[in-house]
């Protein structure tokens, strides 16, 4: 049996921003999740959230397999973030473009991912397709983000959304790897 | 005088059948290659429990019980410098971050996975001393030893049947390629999915169970119902010699180096072909 090389990126952000969805548009396997039925009237949002983790898989080749981890977004569950963030090779901050009232949240689940792991990162301002979406100018502002990381528009029910925002978040591994290259030099 | 002995000849069933019937106060020491079990029994029933290669602090034990978080763990570690276990339980419990309930739950439950754990020892030195009890900074939970046996003696027959289906725990885990349509609605508990977290081709099994600090008997009963579900498959490790699978749950006497925690560095050219297959997509 041949040599088979998995790497991983982890989707993350706050409850019902779309991880689950994000990770179901792109994955060649039916997203093994652990969707449960909601039970506190606060997060009665949507109907189901993800309590411990979805994964995903994207084959490269016979001896390349990228998995994508999506993470609960609630907090009862955050212990797992930890679990999940080991060996990522890089993370999406997936935010809900409509709902300000998680703004902050999503910026307290950033720093947390980026204390765990100094891996690249893109943020993804999901739902951008919705008529009182944010624009991803906006939150940048809102969410004090960084101007050298991306805020990329996405809507996690389209594929070619969700294929440019992990192209992104590859290209941005690239740029670490091409920087860390010529400061070795 | 001191009862004395090897579990070859006098199995952990009798022993504590033995403190049980006689109800006994002191404390039982097992020993096999490296790993040493402390038991403390008062009259006839467990009390306390220890093993020596675990973390037996308080916060440790809430932290595995999943009372407390990691993040929470290293704050508390930071901020209160106690060695006692007692009153560590008790800012804990001031500081409004477990209950009492929860602590003596914990504490049970972790007694009682060393004890059942000591059922699959079949071969180690041990020894009763007479009224050596704990150290009184511990926290000690009663615990009435007939339920204990019935338990750990069904774990044993459990624990055989497990070792025969999966008996070399050096082999390492992957995905399969096509799980099928039923795991669209899969349950795993937190446990399971903190083993799914570390499967990787270069991970063994054993690994694996050192990582997420799980004993044999809970990780090969884990990978035992992954393997039976279809979601794994057992493949030999990445880059490693694998020896012929050992029987019995013997120990290697040198250690094993540590979990890949984090993957090699990935090369330029993968990062390449991620993005090649991506854009085909």
């Amino acid at each position: 049996m041949g040599k088979v090389q998995t790497v991983k990126m982890v989707v993350t952000g706050p409850f019902a921003a779309g991880k689950t969805q994000f990770i179901q548009t792109i994955s060649e396997i039916e997203v093994v999740s652990t969707e449960r039925k909601i039970s506190s009237e606060s997060e009665r949002i949507k109907e189901r959230t993800t309590v411990a983790m979805d994964f995903g898989r994207i084959t490269v080749d016979e001896d390349l397999v990228l998995y994508l981890f999506g993470t609960p977004g609630q907090k009862r569950f955050d212990f797992m973030w930890e679990i999940l963030s080991e060996g990522m090779l890089g993370f999406i901050v997936l935010i809900d473009s409509v709902r300000p009232e998680t703004f902050r949240e999503a910026r307290n689940i950033l720093d947390t991912f980026r204390a765990y792991a100094p891996t690249p990162y893109v943020v993804a301002a999901n739902k951008q397709d919705m008529e009182d979406a944010w624009s991803v100018e906006d939150l940048r502002i809102a969410l004090r983000i960084e101007d050298g990381v991306k805020v990329l528009p996405c809507v996690a029910t389209d594929r070619e959304s969700v294929k440019r925002v992990l192209l992104e978040l590859l290209y941005s591994i690239l740029e670490r790897m091409d920087a860390e290259e010529a400061e070795s030099e | 005088m001191a009862l004395k002995g090897n579990l070859r000849d006098f199995s952990i069933t009798q022993l504590l059948n033995l403190i049980n019937l006689a109800r006994k106060t002191g404390t039982l020491t097992v020993e096999r290659s490296s790993e040493r079990a402390d038991l403390c029994f008062r009259e006839g029933k467990l009390v306390y429990a220890s093993l020596g290669n675990q973390h037996n602090r308080l916060d440790q034990i809430l932290l595995k019980a999943g009372r407390l978080t990691t993040e929470q763990t290293r704050l508390i570690q930071a901020q209160v410098n106690a060695t006692d276990d007692k009153e560590l339980g008790l800012w804990l419990i001031n500081a409004g971050y477990v209950t009492q309930k929860d602590i003596l739950q914990s504490v049970r439950q972790h007694m009682l996975e060393i004890v059942y754990q000591l059922f699959t020892w079949t071969d180690g030195k041990f020894r009763f001393e007479p009224n050596q009890l704990p150290p009184p900074e511990r926290i000690t939970v009663p615990i009435g030893l007939e339920n204990v046996i019935i338990e750990g003696t069904r774990r044993m027959k459990e624990w055989e049947q497990l070792q025969d289906e999966l008996p070399d725990l050096d082999m390492a885990l992957r995905f399969t390629d096509r799980p099928g349509t039923s795991l669209r609605n899969i349950s795993l508990s937190i446990e399971e999915w903190r083993v799914i977290s570390f499967i990787n081709p270069r991970n063994t099994i054993r690994q694996i169970a050192q990582a997420t600090n799980m004993s044999e008997f809970q990780i090969r009963k884990i990978v035992y119902g992954m393997l039976q579900a279809g979601l794994v498959e057992l493949v030999r490790p990445e880059g490693r010699e694998v020896a012929p699978p050992s029987r019995g749950g013997e120990r290697r006497e040198a250690p094993l180096p540590p979990p890949a925690q984090r993957p090699p560095a990935v090369k330029r050219s993968v990062v390449m072909r991620l993005i090649d297959r991506i854009k085909q997509l």
